[in-house]
């Protein structure tokens, strides 16, 4: 969960070029989309800029070239991909699916074929994420565990069982030491990397819900992210749940004081909206943005971290479900269920 | 449609039948010579045994992440099948300890009753009729209640555990009358004020209710009606209850049986229903909540079905131990299943083209599959069903002729659907 600096893009559909130039989130609009065959599910930039993946309903990974927008697939689950992180030098990417596996790919190789597998986790591996320093590797599951392993011999470090109920997200603070596991009650565990113990407990219960009425658990921290500065930490979800089976919910974000572990606020959409968030990065320059879908549509919502509504919102063409940041700092990648990866250019549209 | 005295109703008919079930069970006492009853009327005496347990997935639980996995294909959802006791039988990956037990059950993979409304259809499989303004016809539940309890039984013939509330369900018993509805036990909690209260002596409560017997007598001689006959036996079903009022208190249980049930809700009414019916109950109901999943389909049937999956497995090993499972028909069913279409919330909506059940123990051929889908769940291919024939079966299975009638007001009904039959390859 490295943040990344704003450069100028080379070009629109290119590779970062080095001078940095401003982001303008309220004239974010919609600058390409890149279409697959099947729902698609979770999505990245590699570290690069040079690609984008993304996670499809057929249980494949979906890889673009942004400048050519060839498309290769990364087959090898066997199951739907719920995961995707790479390590800092962008040469591998690790992903986790509903298949338990954790599987280590080329990430630039002309047709990218798994060079490790793991069994990680019983059921469903949902998250992962890669140090800063690229020394491992964390991940997360149904089975309630998370577990930490080596990035380059694939072995596990720790196994650290402590959640009471399935884990949804994983990622390390910007430092590397510590590393953060959220689960479906809002319960953010922070472990010391080094030594594999429990360092403290932050609380996001308000993004869970259990609705006697239907008798279910629903909720749950669905993506984190840390600001630039590391001030905040932001957990992304849901609140206001009066109907679980029925999606009407209201997308939320939790974010607390890093420092103190205290929570800063909650926040949410200023007018009614129905949806969850999925998928939330801190701009480089300290704004918040948040992916939400669901059966109010797809939106990107932009907040600033001392106010509780967005400043600026953007319709998405269809309801989104998952969100990352170019390393540019202008550009998003939203993955939709109508197939389409759309990437949003956060400066005004061209003349 | 109520049942009324003046009207010949099926509360004052003698069936065949039950006439037969009646003198058998009179030539038994009172000579000894049980082993000279008629043949028919052995086999009366029979199915007199017989009981019935209903597993409600209630909401509609999705075929494909239980009986008829799809995977691999665009509408099966990212988990996968498993192999189970039965070689060439995979179901889904959420049932881990069901698939063991794969050998005990009969899939049934080819309903289709084009119902989507949850509703109409909880009414049609539990009726196997379509709900048609100004009839009604009773649940399995009620039908069992009436044919196959004993008359004098401590216990109603039609018990429901259910999350939520509980009390009396009277309108499933239909033209059968209110006493063949079910009692509903609201969290599986035993029914309310069955305990006496500790200011009245065990004497004076005799003594109320022997003036409440002589005045039910002296109102009925004149005033007969089947809800003051369904008050009379409720009454005195309800003084049976405080008697046995342990049957329903689970904690009566081994604790190693209520973990291996589960520590869930689910886990505590499958031991519940377990003592039912080892106390003769006759039909038992658990409701399991909630299947009705529009939005994250998966991790809420990854939820559900795993608690059914503990609960289930370890009823029926109890059941199978006991004996039980051989008198006893076991079915899991919902009001519909799911589409295979997974919708931008990675939901599943209502589906009544393409669906399954699960059956097991008496008069089921164990370890088979009937019917089919097509590749990807859309639709039938193979031994396509309707509610119906459902109704048929059940019947079958418990010893009752399905197209024997009821006489309600005045008009023979055939007891199921007489457009439909029973499916003789889930028959053993």
């Amino acid at each position: 969960m490295n943040a990344p600096t704003a450069v100028e893009p080379a070009d629109p559909g290119g590779a970062p070029a080095t001078s940095p130039i401003e982001a303008e989130p309220e004239r974010t609009h919609v600058s390409k989309e890149l279409k697959h065959k099947s729902p698609l599910i979770a999505c990245r930039f590699d570290p690069k800029g040079r690609f984008v993946f993304a996670s499809a309903e057929d249980d494949t990974v979906q890889r673009w070239d942004l400048e050519t927008t060839r498309q290769s697939a990364l087959v090898g689950h066997e199951s739907w991909v719920f995961g995707l992180a790479f390590h800092p030098d962008g040469e591998t990417i690790v992903t986790v699916g509903g298949d338990g596996q954790l599987i280590w790919w080329p990430a630039t190789a002309e047709s990218p074929e798994p060079t490790r597998r793991v069994p990680a986790h019983q059921g469903w591996a949902r998250s992962v994420d890669v140090s800063p320093d690229g020394s491992s590797i964390a991940t997360c599951g149904n089975d309630r565990h998370v577990k930490l392993w080596s990035f380059d011999g694939g072995e596990l470090l720790f196994d650290l069982p402590a959640h009471t109920a399935p884990v949804y997200r994983v990622g390390f603070d910007p430092s590397g030491r510590f590393l953060l596991s959220a689960d479906l009650r809002g319960s953010v565990i922070q472990w010391d990397t080094g030594t594999g113990k429990e360092a403290r407990r932050l609380d996001a219960a308000k993004l869970h819900e259990y609705n006697t009425g239907q008798g279910v658990d629903y909720g749950g921290v669905r993506d984190l992210a840390f600001s630039a500065d590391g001030r905040f930490l932001a957990c992304g979800g849901l609140i206001e749940a009066s109907n679980p089976l029925g999606a009407v919910n209201t997308p939320a974000i939790v974010l607390f004081d890093w420092e103190t572990g205290q929570q800063v606020r909650l926040q949410r959409p200023k007018e009614a909206l129905k949806g969850v968030v999925w998928g939330l990065r801190f701009h480089p320059s300290g704004f918040l943005i948040a992916a939400s879908g669901g059966s109010g549509g797809g939106y990107l919502l932009f907040f600033k971290p001392d106010q509780i509504n967005e400043f600026f919102k953007l319709k998405l063409p269809n309801t989104a479900r998952a969100l990352d940041l170019h390393p540019d700092g202008l550009r998003l990648a939203t993955a939709h269920f109508d197939n389409v990866v759309r990437i949003c250019l956060m400066r005004p549209k061209p003349a | 449609m109520r049942c009324s005295y003046s009207c010949r109703s099926a509360e004052h008919l003698v069936t065949r039948r039950s006439f037969l079930g009646e003198v058998a069970a009179g030539l038994g006492i009172a000579t000894g010579f049980s082993g000279m009853v008629l043949p028919s009327v052995s086999a009366e005496l029979e199915r007199k045994q017989r009981q019935i347990l209903v597993i409600w997935l209630n909401g509609g639980a999705s075929q494909l992440e239980t009986w008829d996995p799809k995977p691999k294909t665009e509408t099966g959802g990212p988990f996968r099948s498993i192999e189970t006791s039965v070689p060439g039988i995979r179901i889904s990956e959420l049932l881990p300890l069901t698939a063991l037990r794969m050998h005990r059950l009969a899939l049934l993979r080819s309903i289709n009753t084009s119902e989507n409304d949850h509703g109409k259809g909880n009414y049609l499989m539990h009726t196997g009729r379509r709900l048609v303004p100004g009839q009604e016809y009773p649940h399995l539940g009620s039908v069992a209640a009436k044919f196959l309890a004993p008359e004098r039984s401590p216990l109603p013939g039609y018990i429901h555990i259910q999350p939520g509330g509980g009390g009396i369900g009277g309108k499933e018993a239909a033209f059968l009358g209110p006493k063949y509805g079910s009692l509903n036990l609201g969290n599986g909690k035993a029914p309310a004020n069955t305990a006496r209260p500790e200011s009245l002596s065990v004497s004076g409560a005799s003594a109320r209710d022997a003036l409440r017997s002589h005045l039910d007598d002296r109102f009925a001689r004149s005033r007969r009606t089947a809800e003051t006959d369904a008050y009379t036996t409720t009454y005195e079903q309800a003084l049976q209850l405080m008697e046995r009022r342990e049957v329903f208190d689970v904690t009566k249980e081994p604790a190693r049986d209520l973990e291996r049930y589960g520590t869930h809700d689910l886990g505590r009414h499958c031991l519940l229903a377990r003592r039912l019916l080892e106390a003769g109950t006759t039909f038992v109901k658990v409701s399991h909540s909630n299947y009705d999943t529009h939005n994250e389909n998966f991790d809420f049937h990854r939820e559900q079905v795993g608690e059914f999956d503990q609960s289930f497995s370890a009823l029926l090993d109890d059941l199978a131990r006991s004996g039980r499972l051989e008198h006893t028909l076991v079915v899991v069913m919902s009001e519909f299943g799911r589409t295979p279409r997974i919708n931008a919330n990675y939901g599943r909506d209502h589906w009544g083209t393409a669906w399954s059940i699960a059956l097991a123990g008496a008069g089921i051929k164990p370890g088979v599959v009937v019917g089919k889908t097509n590749v990807k769940g859309t639709a039938v291919v193979d031994g396509q069903v309707h509610a119906g024939h459902l109704f048929h079966t059940y019947l079958r299975c418990v010893g009752l002729d399905p197209t024997d009638t009821y006489e309600a007001n005045g008009r023979a009904i055939q007891i199921a659907d007489p457009t439909a039959s029973a499916i003789e390859e889930l028959l053993a």
